[in-house]
């Protein structure tokens, strides 16, 4: 095991003997700083919060497409310093911000993309030619509702309209 | 031959007072790698069946995964570019359609891994110091000692001489096993919120694997 403080990598190698004896304190001479332990505690605990937040986000959003949850690393692994543990929090903090707004305003138009659906099966006459996918209310699949005229030019001439509902995806051909 | 035992490895000073939950968990055991045996072949196969897509999204909510992905982001890697071990096997999983066979070890290592969600690295025992544990690089390190460069303060794996193993996965090649290994140094790392239970349990999966494969006869790397 290496000696105490073994995994400091800075040493050093001040010759502070020679300004001291003059009565100066050396300008190279490490400064007492505050300690850093609370706050660097505080922001791996905020980092840790923002991640779970990020990962709940992640799988909330899922299977929509385009949603930027990543955050950019900073060069690890290592410890990093007070000023990078900041800066991480606070993109992490944006990131979480921006999604959730992102999947708020996405689901409120899915909501509204389902009630038209009911609109459409209800009331297919008013919503001619309107196509909702999967897509369209955050569901996986490739299933669609589309307002098409009954038996094709006749039920368009006749005005009779219908709601079809695709059988899902196409099969994969070789 | 003696049931192999765990130790708990070093970690120097800094690096303790920031993570005090991080630890290094080592077995020694007597094992080759080779090719996998047919009953490790198995265990892939039924382990790939295991996958869905959904599992594989939800994965980074179970608490060892999650535990390892908040880590990852504490050290300064983004989880979603360099994967933790687990997604990692996950991703390759639904990439290639199966988790394929490479060699018994590695093997040993992905069951494991998969089965705990705790990464796990060999090492070839040989070939590293008697006390492991984990630092910080110093300025001008070199990976195993005459490897790439390093970057000063990372966080690496090493024995009393030099870094034998970045903490993401790279191990230098010096020191990592080979045909020719006989024993190995098992690593396991903990990180807060990760069991001493479910490392202890990927240690000896690997440990069982590798045993699964001992006698079997050897026609290849």
């Amino acid at each position: 095991m290496p000696e105490e403080g073994g995994c400091d990598a800075r040493r050093n190698d001040v010759p502070a003997a020679l300004l001291a004896e003059y009565g100066m304190p050396s300008p190279l001479a490490p400064r007492p700083r505050p300690d850093e332990r609370p706050a660097r505690r505080d922001l791996l605990d905020q980092i840790e919060r923002l991640e779970g937040e990020l990962s709940s986000l992640f799988v909330s959003a899922w299977p929509r497409k385009g949603f930027e949850l990543s955050v950019p690393g900073r060069g690890g692994p290592r410890l990093l310093a007070l000023a990078e543990l900041e800066a991480l929090r606070d993109d992490l903090a944006q990131r979480v911000d921006h999604a959730r707004r992102g999947l708020s305003d996405r689901t409120l138009v899915e909501e509204r993309h389902r009630a038209r659906i009911e609109q459409m099966l209800l009331d297919p006459e008013k919503h001619k030619w309107v196509r909702i996918g999967n897509d369209d209310i955050g569901e996986p699949g490739c299933k669609h509702w589309h307002v098409r005229p009954r038996w094709g030019l006749l039920g368009y001439l006749m005005n009779w309209w219908r709601v079809r509902i695709s059988s899902g995806c196409p099969l994969a051909r070789g | 031959m003696a049931a192999p035992e765990l130790e708990r490895g070093w970690v120097c000073r800094e690096l303790a007072e920031e993570l005090p939950s991080l630890a290094l968990w080592l077995m020694r055991i007597e094992a080759r790698s080779g090719r996998s045996p047919e009953p490790v072949r198995r265990r892939l196969r039924r382990l790939s069946d295991r996958f869905t897509g959904g599992y594989v999204i939800h994965m980074r909510q179970d608490p060892v995964p999650w535990a390892y992905r908040v880590f990852w982001r504490q050290i300064g890697i983004d989880p979603d570019t360099d994967r933790t071990p687990v997604e990692q096997i996950a991703l390759d999983r639904l990439e290639r359609g199966a988790i394929h066979s490479r060699n018994l070890l590695d093997d040993a290592l992905v069951v494991a891994t998969f089965e705990t969600g705790v990464p796990v690295i060999a090492l070839d025992a040989s070939k590293v110091g008697k006390a492991i544990g984990l630092r910080l690089t110093a300025a001008d390190e070199r990976l195993g000692g005459t490897g790439r460069s390093l970057s000063s303060r990372q966080i690496v794996v090493a024995d009393e001489d030099r870094c034998l193993a970045v903490l993401s996965g790279e191990v230098s090649e010096d020191h990592g096993v080979t045909s020719s290994t006989r024993s190995m140094v098992l690593c396991a790392l903990q990180v807060k919120g990760v069991p001493e239970i479910s490392v202890s349990e990927a240690l000896w999966t690997v440990s069982d694997t590798l045993a699964v494969g001992r006698d079997a006869p050897r026609s290849r790397w």
